[in-house]
């Protein structure tokens, strides 16, 4: 059975929940293989959870410009390993990102990309709510290796054990992926509430909420129900919550389960 | 310096927005065609740009004839010229087809700054910014909040999860920008009247060198199979707090077994 690449998204030496998501839509398509691509040091922390999630194979491609570069190098690493081993497709987090990511590797492996996919059918056929989710689409790939970006929250995780057999890349970043250089990095404290993108249930408020004061409540309430906290652009505009809180097109798009995504 | 802005025609977010029994692409004649939003902030920063280090704005745009509507407007509102990218050849391009087409336009420009916005409120891909930088071989600064450029160097902050980051790139870079990065100026009377003199050059495939049938529906890298509208969404409940407001509201979420 073919592998199906993954890209590992990760954060404080874990694997984050839509990395899970994508090893089990992996699944579905062939033998799931992960690819951390990310500074030295970063790897033996996650490959432990990577098999129990179903990882069949661990690639492990670490170098100090991945995390100091903007996107090109991890679509570099993927392009290498798309060549090396013909997946039968590779599925990325539908995140900023990984959106820019899959964009790149479409042109550099002569390939097709689908974004935001919330199903996936065994023959590859991916299901995509556009215009608002007014409108339900099935897509498909038909160049190239299919690249295909997938909604965090619209897949679960399975806790299938693979083999999880890890193989060193060897990565050598060229200098045209080396243009946008990460300078400065402001790290904003997020508290312990869970992160919007994957976040079970999201307590949002708008323009109602009235004052930066009453987001308090929002804030109680979120807690109480273990929810992250989102805002609509009229609050983070009138400066009532933080922009990165921001639900919609610009802001984060969220996907809990049991709801259609705000956009 | 030269500024090239990209901008995009789209079916505006409130019509009732389709695609096209016959061909599955997006169906123009179905909404009302707006400017896409991110791209008038993206016109907004080009101009910025243009005023603290002179220059001149180039206004690029991929679409029908149609789309000269956006065109004249990016013009109204302060940009020099224009460039439309339109074929008969190029309906029904995926991204990859579109940021081939784009890519080979802004080779036939000179430019230090590609001005785009993040997302187009249609397909909301998300990745032209990063694509082409792709094929340019330039570097790529993508979710502007901010941009300043310092003789040579570029530099945004963007957000993160994890909060904001700085990015540096040497010119010629491409910039994509958010919508929180400025408030779009409106085309003044003068403006309007000034854009209807100024000139738009009309390039087809056969002028921008590419093969006909690597773009448009023919030459898209993926395809819709099928679409179908979604079912009508059940009414939310609405609480109406008459002193009870708060009991409602619980007992709302204990049904949804989430408290």
């Amino acid at each position: 059975m073919a592998e199906v690449l993954i890209l590992v998204e990760h954060a404080d030496g874990a694997p984050k929940k839509v990395t899970y998501e994508l090893l089990a839509a992996a699944k579905q398509l062939g033998e799931p293989a992960a690819v951390i691509a990310a500074a030295p040091g970063t790897a033996a922390a996650l490959t432990d959870a990577l098999t129990q999630h179903g990882a069949e194979k661990i690639y492990l491609a670490e170098s100090a410009d991945i995390d100091d570069f903007l996107v090109a190098p991890k679509a570099e690493v993927l392009a290498g390993l798309v060549d090396a081993k013909s997946p039968a497709a590779v599925l990325i987090a539908a995140t900023g990102e990984g959106k820019e990511i899959a964009g790149r590797l479409a042109i550099k492996t002569g390939s097709g990309f689908l974004t935001d996919v919330v199903e996936l059918s065994a023959d590859g056929v991916g299901t995509q709510s556009i215009f608002g989710g007014g409108i339900t689409v099935h897509s498909r790939v038909r160049t190239g290796t299919p690249i295909i970006t997938l909604r965090p929250n619209a897949f679960a995780p399975v806790e299938q054990a693979g083999a999880g057999a890890v193989e060193t890349v060897t990565v050598a970043i060229s200098d045209a992926a080396k243009g946008a250089k990460v300078v400065d990095r402001q790290q904003e404290d997020k508290g312990d509430r869970p992160e919007l993108t994957e976040a079970q249930i999201v307590v949002s408020g708008g323009r109602g909420v009235g004052s930066a004061e009453n987001f308090g409540l929002i804030e109680k309430l979120a807690d109480s129900l273990d929810a992250a906290v989102g805002a609509s652009r009229a609050a983070t505009d009138a400066g009532w919550y933080p922009h990165q809180h921001q639900v919609g097109q610009t802001g984060v798009t969220v996907s809990p389960p049991d709801s259609q995504p705000q956009t | 310096m030269n500024i090239v802005v990209l901008v995009k025609q789209v079916p505006d977010t409130w019509s009732n927005r389709t695609l096209r029994d016959d061909d599955r692409t997006v169906d123009r004649d179905a909404a009302d065609a707006v400017f896409n939003e991110m791209d008038e902030h993206g016109v907004e920063e080009a101009l910025k740009l243009k005023e603290a280090h002179g220059g001149e704005v180039t206004v690029l745009s991929m679409g029908p004839d149609r789309a000269g509507e956006t065109i004249r407007k990016a013009l109204a509102m302060g940009a020099d010229k224009a460039v439309h990218v339109s074929d008969e050849a190029l309906h029904g391009s995926c991204a990859v087809g579109t940021s081939a087409a784009l890519a080979a336009a802004l080779k036939t420009l000179e430019f230090d700054v590609v001005v785009v916005g993040t997302e187009a409120s249609d397909a909301r891909v998300g990745a032209l910014g990063a694509m082409l930088g792709e094929r340019l071989g330039v570097p790529a600064l993508t979710g502007a909040r901010t941009v300043t450029i310092e003789g040579t160097t570029a530099r945004i902050e963007r957000q993160v999860d994890a909060g904001y980051q700085t990015v540096e790139a040497s010119l010629p870079v491409v910039i994509s920008v958010i919508e929180k990065i400025n408030e779009p100026r409106y085309p003044s009377f003068k403006g309007i009247m000034a854009a209807k003199k100024k000139p738009v050059q009309t390039l087809s495939v056969a002028d921008l060198g590419l093969d006909p049938s690597s773009v448009g529906l023919a030459g898209a890298t993926s395809e819709v199979v099928d679409f179908a509208p979604r079912p009508p969404k059940q009414q939310g409940e609405i609480v109406t707090d008459e002193g009870s407001g708060g009991v409602a509201l619980a007992e709302f979420l204990a049904a949804q077994k989430i408290i």
